[in-house]
């Protein structure tokens, strides 16, 4: 047991004033990242001993340019600081971090916090920065004239906040701030930059300078596409290697495991549930990360904000915000690293509007069951002399999901019209070098909140079909397939009546039940139900292909492809959004409302079809 | 004149943050225009602009950039610095 008692203390900070890095410096690896109970705000607490041994809790707060809240993030800061949240004990020792290279607006809201009249540290983040600028700061007197403790600290160093660090683990805590803080807070800040601070010029040159490029309206977008390529590239090419790797090695645990087992229902319980399950959550790693990197990045160097503020034109017209960009095209490759990168979306009701579409985006494992029904059913011929007539189909069913996305979002925008307008007003930091341990840190908190909190959700729900799928077992004199006598099998032929009017058979129904777990699943499952005896997934494929060709409409296939641009059926992607929301409210709405227009437009298309051939 | 006619490079000083009549409560935009340091005398610069219609804008107030939308810039009344000399 310690002497001393735990210290509990909060860091406080406009938003980009390096507060999250300075977090990082004081408490390592010693983090936990949550929710703040019943909202998405993210909640960051770390621990670090103190030289004279006592334990130091900090709180990563959401940045804030005022108390008086504008937005969720800053209302929970606020309600942490003034002790009025129930589940998070106040703060003994408040930490104000400000930019040294930012002081004119970071200073008012330190007055805004002094004036609370809680004992108070102002740290003085990015010192080198600041005298890289010739930017000269008198912390004695900018110390007496707020009558707080001020310290400097360089995030980026070790050993940069060991000033801070002292301060922090004194017996008793700095006294009240003794002035009184009241009147025009820009008057105040304007005489203490004027006392303390020498400015040599406005900006940096660097910033101008990049600005000019990467803001421009030709050179800017064209620079923001080859990023954008370039991280698509990387998302849906890179993790490739890795993810076949993943897939290889969990087949092969499996076969080892089954291999040791007496074969039965605990061997195919552990094969196909558990570690199929297992290997299913991890496979997604791969691509969160290579992602992550790339936002981490890009938001570390400040070049986030000009994306958004690039986009935020076209975004905004379709009830989104330049921020959703990013999220929706990941959401390509993948909705589940694709949902989690709408945490870089500040605004809440604009992060819940890319969250609900982002399933939209035509997700690399729909392209394998696009891929065998343009095969079997679209002929291969040349459209208008120049186009092949597969490609144009593949390309129409991309077209009509980023389509139906810009609807869906455009007619949740009217529907919460009414509330009040929806602010931008983004601040465009700095340009600065990201620096590793950050990064590093950032990933690993991505890598944990996937594992933990979707990859259960996700493992459950497989072995929850693995059973669905395996029991009850086939009688001695079966004649049909095994799936056919599982529940599945049953639920399938039930599902057949409401699916009826879509034109999908009995066995489209089962298909649909494994493709819950992984859509790409949904070929193999086909295989089964048809029976197709083949060596390997690829001559599968074709077997199968020329087995449906013969067997469903013209009709029947594209009400499938429609169906499979909403397909509402990722259990992954839903977990994703359950988790991230926060509600199964949302997440019951995106998965009724995918469903819906899933169903709606394959009705359509079917009825359409079968009328017209 | 308003922050949104100013010209690409040209600097202006804040004369107000107008509130636009909101439905029950106060003009949060506004206020947070305030916040940020759009107070009457402060020097503020358009520096870039969107590539779709010129929106938003980006404005240099002090040692900040902000991108604000049209309609958000609408509010500030600025003065260009010439004027304000005299």
């Amino acid at each position: 047991m310690n002497a001393l008692a735990e210290r509990h203390v909060a860091l406080v900070g406009n938003p980009n004033c390096g507060k999250t890095a300075l977090f990082n410096l004081l408490t390592g690896s010693r983090q936990k990242v949550a929710n703040y109970a019943g909202v998405t705000v993210e909640r960051k607490e770390g621990r670090f001993t103190a030289p004279s041994g006592r334990t130091v809790r900090v709180l990563d707060l959401p940045g804030a340019y005022s108390l008086q809240a504008a937005s969720l993030d800053e209302a929970i800061t606020f309600d942490v600081i003034s002790g009025r949240r129930a589940d998070e004990l106040a703060p003994e020792l408040l930490v104000c971090v400000v930019d040294a290279t930012n002081l004119r607006l970071h200073l008012r809201f330190v007055l805004e916090l002094l004036a609370l009249g809680k004992p108070t540290i102002v740290a003085v983040n990015l010192m080198d920065v600041a005298r890289r600028r010739g930017i000269e700061i008198d912390l004695v007197r900018l110390q007496q004239a707020l009558g707080v403790p001020v310290v400097d600290t360089i995030a980026v160093k070790h050993g940069g906040a060991k000033a801070l660090i002292d301060l922090m683990d004194r017996n008793e805590l700095p006294r009240l701030p003794p002035i009184s803080v009241t009147g025009d807070l820009h008057l105040r800040v304007r005489q203490l930059l004027a006392d303390a601070v020498r400015m040599p010029t406005q900006t940096a040159r660097i910033d101008d300078a990049l600005d000019r490029w990467l803001l421009h309206p030709v050179f800017g977008l064209l620079t923001l596409a080859a990023i954008m390529f370039l991280i698509f590239q990387a998302v849906y090419a890179w993790a490739t290697p890795l993810m076949d790797l993943i897939d290889a090695g969990t087949v092969a645990v499996g076969e080892w495991v089954g291999a040791h087992l007496p074969e039965g229902p605990l061997a195919s319980l552990l094969v196909d549930g558990v570690i199929a399950g297992t290997g299913g959550v991890i496979i997604f790693l791969p691509q969160i990360l290579i992602l992550f990197a790339f936002i981490l990045a890009l938001e570390e160097t400040g070049y986030l904000p000009r994306a958004a503020f690039l986009l935020d034109r076209m975004m905004s017209s379709a009830g989104l915000s330049g921020r959703s960009f990013i999220p929706l095209l990941s959401s390509f490759a993948c909705a589940i690293p694709g949902i989690m990168a709408t945490r870089s979306i500040q605004d809440p009701r604009d992060r819940l509007a890319t969250i609900l579409v982002a399933p939209l985006m035509t997700c690399s494992a729909r392209l394998p069951v696009y891929a065998l029904l343009i095969a079997a059913f679209i002929p291969q011929q040349t459209v208008w002399g120049v186009f092949n007539q597969q490609g144009l189909v593949l390309f129409a069913l991309y077209f009509a999901a980023v389509l139906s996305a810009l609807l869906v979002s455009w007619v949740m925008k009217q529907w919460r019209r009414g509330s009040d307008e929806h602010p931008l007003m983004l601040e465009l930091p700095s340009y600065r070098l990201p620096h590793l341990r950050d990064l590093l840190i950032g990933l690993w908190e991505r890598a944990m909140i996937f594992l933990k909190r979707v990859g259960g959700i996700i493992l459950a729900s497989t072995v929850l079909l693995w059973f669905l799928l395996s029991f009850p077992g086939a009688p001695a004199d079966a004649t049909g397939t095994a799936i056919d006598y599982s529940f599945a099998g049953r639920i399938g032929h039930a599902m057949a009546v409401v699916f009826a009017p879509l034109g999908f058979t009995w066995q489209i129904c089962i298909a649909l039940i494994p493709g819950l777990a992984a859509r790409e699943v949904a070929v193999a499952s086909l295989a089964t139900v048809y029976a197709v005896a083949a060596v390997d997934e690829e001559a599968a494929a074709e077997a199968l292909g020329t087995l449906i060709s013969s067997d469903w409409s013209l009709a029947t296939a594209l009400s499938l492809l429609v169906w499979y641009i909403y397909a509402p059926m990722c259990l992954s992607t839903l977990a994703t959004i359950k988790r991230e929301t926060n509600s199964w409210r949302q997440m019951g709405f995106a998965t009724f409302y995918l469903f819906a227009l899933a169903y709606v437009a394959s009705l359509i298309t079917y009825q359409l079809v079968s009328r017209l051939t | 004149m308003r922050l949104d006619s100013l010209p690409f490079g040209q600097s202006a000083v804040v004369v107000s943050v107008e509130d636009r009549p909101q439905v029950g409560s106060t003009d949060v935009i506004a206020r947070r225009l305030r916040e940020l340091g759009f107070v009457p005398g402060e020097v503020v610069k358009l520096v870039a602009t969107g590539p779709v219609r010129a929106d938003p804008l980006l404005i240099q107030i002090g040692f900040t950039r902000f991108a604000l939308r049209r309609s958000e810039a609408a509010r500030v009344a600025v003065c260009l610095q010439a004027e304000a000399a005299v």
